[in-house]
């Protein structure tokens, strides 16, 4: 029976030949994931249930990465129960300050979630796991206490949208480009309770920085997973990683899918996202005037040293506008130590801009750039709902690095062609 | 089991942002969350809703973060039910998952009024307007979903298993 990426996966890992669309299974998991803010509430549920130890200390990811440098006390003390239970059950993959990076973008670059993988983590954005080959879904806290118990977690095999994507990338198009492009096309709801599956010589040609944008914005489209079948550029990222063995999976050319879109990347421009919702796209060159008071660079979005190098690239030797407040933020210390020998921080500084360690902090209104009434942000984050980065009057455009380093430079968003 | 209560309207695209803002991510306690509920899109919403009350809303309800806080700063704010032309799938997740009863039906957004008395039937799904006398039906839960009802929750229903 030809099936998914997505199917065999989770077919493989519940023992079964295949698996149907609609079904419900239960899938023992290689990796859960919580953060300091969904943490606490699995940690609470999991000592109420009295269970002696968790199912595996290896396979759970504790990442303080939200409000972390610690924001205040509040969140102090949410990072302290997750440092307690992580000495008391022996987890391994707790990051502490130095450490830590965001979840997304370390747990990959530390080989913890590989090809071929079931992962849940208490966080929407799991999904980016599925640009190595990863059957990846974000849940919540009371799946990652039970996880922690079990080992296992229940789904219901989810249907797969097929998008081909083919042509010629423009200079300044990146995949956050072709995903908001995507979400724009389906909307915030065209994916929900479904797997996207990304595909065609566009995703091919694609980095892995760039694939893992994609995969990572696919909740923004409601979608349960997004996901590419491994190839070379996958296993020359997984190989010098991965510390246990991996299986790649891939799409069987006669599988069944809801949905097949094709799109021709060539007529694609790099796209912005308005307020207030991720599908509210427009092309760069149909933007107009749009001052910008902050410009934020980093996030599991867009904080990979690609992006890094990127936004370098368009603010080497020029400063940013009077008016803008430039935070660039590295995503993981590996990043930012990487950025530091390649003198991007140097340009960062000299552009005017100010570099954050690695945190969530301004992605989601936490803290490192909150926004105050009226005020407007270009990001290179992944929402822009009512209030997401502070105010519930100020506003959030998404776009990728370059337009926002080009942006940071004009004062307004704008594309770097007009440098 | 019949839930009844007076409607609270929400358009499409609920997010859990506007449900909780993230600010207020920094605690577990249901009745802190509950204060806040809904701040990002009516800002006395939390003031003025009073226990059993009903929250009815279009598409996508509950789209974004994984913040379990969602469900919880809508059953603290003392919410019975929320009925909705669809849910984002997490949210849909987590309501299961930590009790919060949720129902999806095409027709409400249009047919049900902010202010209307409407009741629930659990057991059957009907969904009872009994200001306008307009009649929807919930689509039927996965028999596994229900065995995580019966079960009293997820964290339940897996001690149970446990046990044998």
């Amino acid at each position: 029976m030809p099936q998914t990426i997505t199917e065999k996966i989770l077919a493989a890992r519940a023992g079964r030949d295949h698996v149907v669309p609609g079904e419900f299974i239960n899938v023992p998991i290689d990796m859960a994931l919580a953060n300091d803010i969904t943490a606490p509430i699995a940690i609470d549920l999991f000592e109420e249930s009295h269970v002696e130890c968790v199912f595996d200390p290896e396979r759970i990811a504790l990442v303080p990465d939200h409000f972390v440098p610690n924001k205040d006390i509040r969140s102090a003390v949410q990072v302290q129960a997750m440092r307690n239970f992580a000495r008391k059950y022996r987890i391994k993959h707790f990051f502490e300050l130095g450490e830590m990076g965001i979840e997304h973008v370390l747990l990959p670059e530390q080989g913890l979630v590989l090809p071929g993988d079931v992962v849940i983590g208490a966080d929407s954005h799991t999904c980016t796991y599925g640009a190595l080959g990863a059957f990846s879904t974000g849940v919540g806290s009371t799946d990652i206490a039970a996880a922690m118990i079990t080992g296992e977690a229940w789904f219901k095999v989810p249907e797969s949208i097929k998008l081909v994507y083919h042509g010629q990338l423009g200079k300044w198009v990146t995949g956050k480009d072709l995903i908001l492009y995507t979400i724009g096309d389906i909307g915030v709801d065209g994916a929900t309770y479904q797997a996207m599956e990304f595909t065609g010589d566009v995703i091919k040609a694609l980095p892995m920085a760039g694939r893992m944008t994609m995969a990572n914005m696919a909740i923004e489209a409601g979608a349960k997973n997004g996901i590419i079948s491994p190839d070379e550029v996958t296993l020359d990222y997984i190989e010098p990683r991965a510390k246990r063995p991996f299986k790649c999976y891939t799409s069987d050319p006669d599988a069944a899918y809801s949905e097949v879109r094709t799109y021709d990347v060539s007529i694609i421009e790099p796209q912005v996202a308005f307020p207030y919702l991720p599908e509210n796209t427009r092309s760069i060159s149909a933007v107009g005037t749009i001052p910008i008071d902050q410009a934020v660079i980093g996030s599991c979005t867009n904080g990979h040293i690609e992006d890094l190098r990127l936004a370098a690239g368009i603010l080497n030797g020029r400063t940013i506008d009077k008016n803008v407040r430039l935070i660039i933020i590295p995503a993981t210390p590996t990043i930012y130590r990487q950025a530091m020998a390649e003198g991007l921080l140097e340009v960062f500084l000299a552009a005017r801009g100010i570099v954050s360690p690695p945190t969530c902090g301004p992605c989601l209104g936490g803290f490192m750039g909150v926004l105050g009434p009226g005020e407007r942000a270009v990001a290179t984050t992944n929402r822009n709902f009512v209030g997401r980065m502070g105010h519930p009057s100020s506003e959030v455009y998404l776009a990728n690095p370059a337009v926002a380093a080009a942006s940071a430079v004009l004062g307004r968003i704008g594309s770097p062609e007009e440098l | 089991m019949k839930i009844e209560g007076t409607v609270w309207k929400f358009g499409d695209n609920i997010d859990t942002d506007v449900i909780i803002p993230a600010p207020y991510l920094i605690t577990t306690d249901m009745g802190e969350l509950g204060r806040h509920c809904m701040e990002g899109v009516n800002a006395t919403f939390a003031e003025k809703v009073r226990p059993g009350d009903i929250i009815v809303a279009g598409k996508n309800f509950g789209c974004g973060s994984s913040r379990e806080h969602a469900p919880m700063a809508i059953k603290g704010a003392g919410i019975s039910c929320v009925i909705a032309e669809g849910f984002a799938r997490i949210f849909f997740r987590n309501a299961f998952n930590m009790g919060l009863p949720i129902f999806e039906s095409s027709g409400v957004f249009k047919g049900i009024h902010a202010g209307d008395q409407v009741s629930v039937n659990q057991d059957t799904g009907k969904i009872m307007d009994h200001t306008n006398g307009k009649r929807f039906f919930a689509n039927s839960i996965p028999p596994f979903m229900q065995e995580l009802i019966e079960a009293g929750g997820l964290m339940s229903y897996v001690l149970k298993k446990r046990r044998g």
